[in-house]
């Protein structure tokens, strides 16, 4: 079931829609704020909410990529793989990582503090290589500046 | 050298708010259009200007603007694509960051010249400082009058609103943004309609760059002869610059458009580092051809690049150097197209992966001698006109040019049954 919250914010997106359905993608995001992914019965509640199928928002939900159909930790890690990463060194971030974390890409730590993802270039590219933890950036990373950064999560 | 886009920026990184936005004359053009000028008389000195856009196909502006059909009542749309995905491209980011004000006072005066009633900017999820500046700077506007209601007491009103997207680099593609907008999959849309005509709701739409918007308060104030001044070729105005990869400088500039890439390369970027030689670039991002050291003194406009057999397109280059793999390299860049590939068309759905196995199996040693010429059949069947957008042929790009310049590198790796680069990496 949805929570209050999270229709009363939907409902404030839907005042600024010609139809229902454009709100699909904001009602994902709300949803995945407050619990940080998008379970299936969630999928269920947010069709019914804007008279869609379930299908359909879950076609919408699965097409992009920073909408977690899978339960995360709470903090991702998303890791630059694009090219000026590539050419400045990520994979020895990556390795580093794996390393730390116990992790590879899509998991998430025993103790769901971590989920590490890939992610396409993060448009820093003149401070590669690059990673993002939540909403903070991290430039000019060398394998042994991570632990000390992701000290700062809990 | 005029830097008119990103001289007040200031150093430290912050934004010009408000009022020192104001201060070095902003918000003047929006007050001079809505005294003294009628929308058409907006659109005709941007289309004087000849700006093409910064987005990565260089259309006039003011050519795409004269396309959307006035006198007709209902809603208009005018949308800033700050998606900016391409990989090896950061030039909105220094703009939406920096001068957020800049770029809303340019798409309030594009509004106006087209007569849009709502205006977007579509921000990529990443730019979370940007999000916060253009809310702010929305705010802030708002409160000065520069945007709802009758805007400075003139008949022209215009809501704008920030989205932030959820990732995929196919919002970018202007009909697979509009989509998005809808709250669609970012897919794209068969074209015609154009967006000019039939865009966000069906409605009429234009979008532009974030670079481009930024230039039309500019070239309110200053006239296209004063843009056209600033080039040192016939396609006027500065440009944003960028370059990443083993250089000494990696970094972006505002330039006269049309400096060469040698220029590009030494003076602003410091040359290579220490130990490293230049083997190519991407001249604009990731769906671009190389060029190599035969083209350092081709001049970074679109008619230079094109002439040298690629394209400008966002104008920020990725370096190749001596010592990382060509092969690995376009490997890198095919996985990328493969993954964000929306698999609405079978040509680029299959193909794309299928490219990004073959370059995988030489970096480890399992391609053999016909896996160039199966490369290089992909890379004519999945380009211009056989695809449903421009990802595929853009994809296509840096890897048929690698198969021109770097080809050795590609025998060796399937002669010698492995990658021959130290810095073999995956
Ligand atoms: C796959 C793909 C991704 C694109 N991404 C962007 C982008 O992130 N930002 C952008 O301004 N244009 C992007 N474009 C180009 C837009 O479709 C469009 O041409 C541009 O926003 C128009 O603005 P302009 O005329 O001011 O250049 C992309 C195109 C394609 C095919
Ligand atoms: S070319 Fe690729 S990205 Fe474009 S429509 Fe076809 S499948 Fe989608
Ligand atoms: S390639 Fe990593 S930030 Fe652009």
């Amino acid at each position: 079931m949805l929570s209050a919250i999270e229709i009363e914010k939907i409902s404030h997106e839907l005042r600024h829609v010609p139809v229902k359905k454009a709100a699909c993608i904001e009602a994902l995001k709300i949803v995945q704020q407050e619990r940080r992914w998008v379970s299936d019965e969630s999928v269920a509640d947010i069709a019914a909410m804007l008279e869609m199928s379930a299908a359909e928002v879950d076609s919408v939900a699965t097409f992009y990529n920073l909408i977690f159909r899978k339960p995360v930790g709470r903090h991702i890690i998303l890791l630059c793989d694009s090219i000026s990463c590539y050419v400045m060194g990520y994979t020895a971030l990556r390795q580093r990582l794996h390393e730390i974390l116990l992790i590879g890409y899509g998991q998430t730590t025993a103790d769901e503090r971590f989920t590490l993802l890939p992610n396409a270039c993060l448009g820093t590219c003149d401070h590669a290589p690059a990673l993002m933890i939540d909403e903070d950036l991290y430039r000019d990373l060398q394998p042994e500046d991570l632990e000390q950064i992701l000290e700062k999560y809990h | 050298m005029e830097r008119p886009l990103t001289q007040h920026i200031p150093d430290n990184g912050a934004a010009l708010h408000l009022r020192e936005y104001e201060a070095v004359g902003g918000y003047s053009a929006l007050r001079k259009a809505l005294r003294d000028m009628e929308p058409a008389q907006v659109s005709t000195l941007v289309k004087e200007a000849n700006l093409k856009g910064r987005g990565g196909a260089g259309f006039a502006t003011g050519m795409k603007w004269s396309f959307v059909p006035m006198n007709v009542p209902g809603p208009k749309y005018l949308i800033a694509n700050a998606d900016e995905m391409e990989p090896g491209t950061f030039k909105d980011r220094w703009l939406l960051e920096g001068n957020p004000h800049q770029l809303l006072e340019g798409m309030i005066l594009a509004s106006y010249a087209i007569q849009a009633t709502d205006a977007f900017v579509f921000l990529r999820w990443a730019y979370k400082d940007a999000a916060r500046e253009m809310r702010r700077a929305i705010a802030d506007a708002y409160t000065a009058g520069y945007l709802g209601k009758n805007i400075l007491g003139s008949a022209f009103s215009l809501e704008m609103q920030l989205h932030t997207g959820v990732g995929r680099y196919m919002c970018g593609e202007e009909t697979a943004l509009l989509n998005s907008l809808e709250g669609k999959r970012a897919t794209p849309r068969a074209k015609p309609p154009f967006p000019q005509v039939s865009g966000l709701f069906g409605k009429p739409t234009i979008v532009n760059n974030v670079e481009t918007l930024s230039w039309i308060s500019h070239i309110v104030n200053n006239g296209e002869a004063w843009f056209k001044s600033l080039s040192y070729t016939a396609d006027g105005g500065t440009k944003i610059y960028g370059v990443s990869g083993r250089v000494n400088k990696p970094g972006a500039w505002e330039l006269p458009m049309g400096i060469t890439m040698r220029e590009l390369l030494e003076e602003h970027a410091g040359g290579m580092r220490n130990g490293y030689r230049f083997r190519g670039a991407l001249p604009g991002g990731a769906s671009t051809d190389f060029l190599t050291d035969a083209h350092l003194d081709v001049k970074m406009d679109f008619a230079g690049v094109a002439a040298a057999g690629s394209r400008l397109g966002t104008g920020t280059m990725v370096v190749l150097d001596d010592r990382t793999c060509p092969v690995g390299f376009v490997h890198n860049l095919e996985h990328f197209f493969a993954q964000e590939s929306c698999g609405f068309c079978t040509p680029c759905r299959e193909g794309l992966p299928w490219t990004e196995k073959i370059l995988w199996s030489l970096e480890n040693g399992t391609g053999e001698p016909s896996d160039l010429e199966l490369l290089e059949r992909h890379a004519r069947l999945l380009g211009p006109g056989n695809t449903f957008c421009a990802l595929a042929p853009g994809a296509m790009e840096p890897l048929q040019s690698a198969l021109k310049y770097f080809r050795e590198d590609f025998e060796q790796h399937i002669k010698e049954k492995k990658c021959p680069y130290a810095h073999h990496q995956h």
